[in-house]
């Protein structure tokens, strides 16, 4: 007997209605890239140049896509136990706070203190999210109103802790001192195989994260009790799951995802924290897991997706004039289109009862 | 005689299933006409394409010999047609009058005339003799009350034709018959009324005629006077069905679950359970017996642990299990068949084998070191779908949203059966059930009590409390009314029990 997991059904259509999407997405935006008088076709030859022409373009699409692949997988973790995570950004800036603060202060070899920021991560982002789980479940605190305010609270304690104590730049105003080598996720073999790009161990980390996961979510008790209380509580509850304890637990592990996105951009990407400001790729998660249907196979094609556009939509301005903010209308127009699933899914049905009759 | 509706051949498809075939019914001025079949037959489809909501793919409607196009509810109710439906629409803090004239309001300048209309209603209340206060709050008044408020919305609008969708599901039995005396009178003031059930007993007692659908096709529509309850259901379900559950005396045992001085905590803070006490035998069935919202919710919810126990004793085979969770009352051997098989019972975007590990998918074979073992799993879902006969296009992995109540509710009972437990507590569990499928369910029943475990039956059918249990416990606003014997009793005792007069009083 083979066994049909339900994982594998799910993917080909969630792939139709995300190409769907993407193509509803890009269709908008060609009609603006007309208006404002340019030739759609050149853009998004040039928008998809810009992410892919050269090595060095790949290593900084993948890079980019390293952050967004943790937050979209914390996003849509939450999301299939039925939580909506919106506090992914502050989450991720705690995370990487803490991870930075272990960085500029502990002196360590590189390959101990590495896993000691990641774990420094992991945990702050994993309290983040905890915060809210707890006030869910024990007060019925909506998690997305939680999340929002502990976005603030997040973002005003990395601005204190870093303004005026030594983990701050003494030559920035707003941002903290640079990561040393140690403390980096950037590498020279990675650096010297794809042109000097971006590209860091943060990629090998999203990736092995997307794999623990896909396996937590469809093969363990755990992802089994998780998805029960996300699909349908009153049912999870009835069949005796500590769906209380779970709701915590999830969000602490959304979290933690998050919270190691913050330590791949701030310690292997941008290798500071800039203060003052909520990373935007904590909201981009949101758009991420939306597009690659709440999966984590999903998310990390969405988030490689959303990388392209990051960085050639810069090439696209010097090429065409088309301004950048267009890779954002189209991911903005995207992200539309997967929230209009429904839609979609009547447009598929359409055609295949018009192929069948 | 004069036909007011006529449906002509109406064909309605859904992807992939015919829901209405060639289907014509002809409704006469003045009679009751029931809608008989069971679920799924196509009652709810056919009539909301007479209600608007739906619009035929063949065949036409006429309304007094016009034919007409009826696109939304709003043209159905300027026709003439009004629906009951079986969930009440009405706004709880509102009074009566204002529930009745939502959406049409009568105006005085630009204030509404509530007087004007609470006296119209009080009137139309008095000439079908329904004796509703125009100006009660919803939410103080019955629910049979509230059932002649919806009459009373038709009305209001001047309906001539009234749908009853499965109406009496639920009222006690003395305000059923309270019902069937509105429908006379409402028959005397020259309405029409389509009166949708599976209730064989009240088509025998109020309707004229009775069209029979099964799988979307008419079966055929037959005087009532002339035909049988048997003819009928067999018709219906297109074989013959026994009514009456075999079963041969009961062999009560030891005792296995006994509730002593049970008090329980309703969502609003008030006592929903009051020192309720009863003891449930090994090999025997017991019914709890009540109207809706009378504290069995709450009963129930307290003795498997999804309500807080606030003082009594609940003990299951000598073991005081109050204040234990729900996973471990399961362990100590209580199964529960829930209310509501699509809100508790499964989670509907599982497959059924995900389903039916709900409650043991952490014990081994199940799973191991955390992992699911999805072969056992696969292997465990299938003999029971084959013991239990859940039907379902691919088996084991059809999402539990894909079937049919009734094959919902038979994948329910065989889990619940096959955790093999001390005590079955089954709730209503042939709810919107058709007959073949109450048959079956029945039987499995019975069987349990024959094996000797101690079942729990609280149902708000009185039928089937009847039918099912050796003894009946009563319940009234949280208070145990009585206990009868089901054998030494009748429908109209345990009725009034059920509206609270206790026996003998």
């Amino acid at each position: 007997m083979k066994r049909v997991s339900t994982f594998k059904i799910r993917i080909p259509h969630q792939l139709q209605i995300a190409l769907m999407a993407i193509a509803f997405g890009m269709l908008i935006a060609a009609v603006l890239i007309v208006i404002t008088g340019n030739n759609p076709f050149s853009a998004y030859w040039f928008l998809f140049r810009g992410g892919l022409m050269s090595i060095k373009r790949i290593g900084n699409t993948l890079a980019g896509a390293t952050t967004l692949i943790l937050t979209g997988l914390s996003v849509a973790f939450a999301f299939r136990t039925g939580l909506f995570n919106i506090g992914a950004a502050g989450q991720m800036l705690f995370g990487g706070f803490v991870a930075t603060a272990l960085g500029l202060t502990l002196n360590l070899p590189k390959a101990i203190l590495l896993p000691v920021m990641m774990l420094g991560a992991m945990l702050g982002g994993a309290f983040w999210g905890f915060i809210p789980g707890l006030l869910k479940a024990k007060f019925n605190v909506h998690e997305v109103v939680a999340t929002i305010m502990m976005n603030f609270i997040a973002l005003w304690i990395a601005y204190y802790g870093i303004q005026d104590t030594i983990l701050k730049d003494p030559n920035q105003e707003t941002q903290s001192a640079r990561l040393p080598v140690e403390a980096s996720l950037q590498v020279d073999w990675l650096r010297d195989i794809t042109g000097n790009s971006f590209l860091n161990l943060g990629l090998i980390i999203a990736i092995i994260f997307v794999v623990i996961i896909a396996i937590i979510i469809n093969k363990t008790v755990l992802g089994y009790q998780l998805k029960a209380a996300g699909y349908n509580r009153f049912a999870a509850e009835y069949a005796g799951m500590k769906v209380n304890r779970n709701i915590i637990l999830s969000m602490a592990i959304a979290g933690a995802l998050a919270g190691l996105a913050g330590f791949t951009f701030y310690a292997g990407f941008s290798n500071h924290v800039e203060i003052g400001k909520l990373p935007i790729q904590g909201f981009d998660g949101i758009a991420v897991a939306l597009l690659g249907g709440s999966t984590p196979v999903g998310a990390l094609f969405a988030a490689l997706f959303f990388g392209i556009l990051q960085t050639g939509k810069g090439f696209m301005q010097s090429m065409t004039g088309v301004p950048p903010e267009v890779g954002d209308l189209i991911i903005g127009f995207i992200l539309y289109g997967a929230a209009c699933q429904i839609l979609f899914e009547r447009i598929l049905k359409y055609f295949k009862r018009g192929r069948n009759a | 005689m004069e036909k007011i509706i006529e449906m002509q051949n109406i064909r309605k498809e859904f992807p992939g299933i015919v829901a209405n075939d060639n289907v014509t019914l002809g409704l006469r001025k003045g009679e009751v006409h029931a809608l008989l079949g069971e679920n799924g037959a196509g009652k709810s489809t056919l009539m909301s394409i007479l209600f608007g909501l739906y619009q035929p793919d063949a065949g036409q409607i006429v309304v007094r010999g016009e034919p007409v196009q009826i696109k939304n509810p709003t043209m159905a109710n300027n026709l003439g047609i009004g629906m009951v439906h079986q969930h009440f629409k009405l706004v709880h803090n509102f009074t009566v009058t204002e529930n009745i004239i939502l959406g049409m309001e009568p105006m005085n300048g630009i204030a509404i005339d509530r007087k004007g209309a609470a006296l119209k209603i009080k009137e139309l209340s008095q000439q079908y003799g329904l004796d509703v206060d125009p100006y009660a709050k919803i939410e103080d008044i019955s629910v049979g009350m509230q059932q002649r408020v919806e009459i009373l919305k038709m009305l209001y609008r001047d309906a001539e034709i009234l749908i009853f969708d499965e109406p009496t599901a639920v009222l006690t039995p003395q305000e059923i018959h309270e019902l069937m005396k509105i429908m006379r009178s409402l028959l005397k003031e020259g309405k029409s009324i389509i009166l949708i059930t599976h209730k064989l007993k009240e088509i025998k007692e109020v309707a004229d005629r009775c069209t029979v659908i099964r799988r979307g096709k008419v079966i055929g529509t037959v005087d009532v006077k002339d035909t049988t309850e048997a003819k009928m259901a067999e018709m219906m379900v297109g074989r013959e069905v026994s009514f009456h559950v075999e079963k041969g005396e009961s062999n009560p045992g030891e005792i296995a679950l006994e509730v002593k001085d049970l008090v329980v905590m309703g969502t609003r803070g008030e006592e929903a359970v009051k020192s309720f006490s009863f003891q449930l035998r090994r090999g025997e069935i017991l019914g709890i017996a009540g109207v809706d919202g009378n504290g069995q919710a709450q009963l129930v919810e307290a003795l498997t642990g999804l309500r807080k126990v606030e003082s009594g004793v609940i003990s299951l085979a000598g073991k005081d299990i109050a204040g234990l969770n729900i996973k471990e009352r399961f362990e100590a051997g209580l199964a529960h068949i829930p209310e509501d098989r699509q809100k508790r019972g499964l989670v509907l975007d599982y497959s059924i084998e995900e389903n039916m590990i709900l409650e043991i998918h952490q014990n081994e074979p199940f799973s191991r070191m955390g992992f699911l073992q999805f072969d056992e799993i696969r292997n465990y879902s299938e003999r029971l779908i084959k013991e239990f006969d859940v039907r379902s296009g691919e088996g084991s992995i059809a999402k539990a949203r894909a079937l049919s109540g009734g094959n919902q509710q038979k994948a329910i009972v065989g889990r619940e059966i096959s955790h093999n437990p001390e005590v079955l507590i089954a709730v209503q569990p042939t709810r919107g059930l058709d007959v073949g499928s109450i048959e079956y369910i029945h039987k499995r029943l019975v069987e349990q009590r024959d094996a000797g475990r101690a079942v729990l039956l609280v149902s708000l059918e009185l039928d089937e409390i009847l039918d099912l249990s050796d003894r009946v416990v009563v319940i009234n606003s949280g208070t145990k009314v009585g206990e009868v014997i089901t054998s030494e009793t009748d429908e109209n005792e345990v009725g009034l029990m059920m509206a609270g007069i206790e026996k003998g009083a």
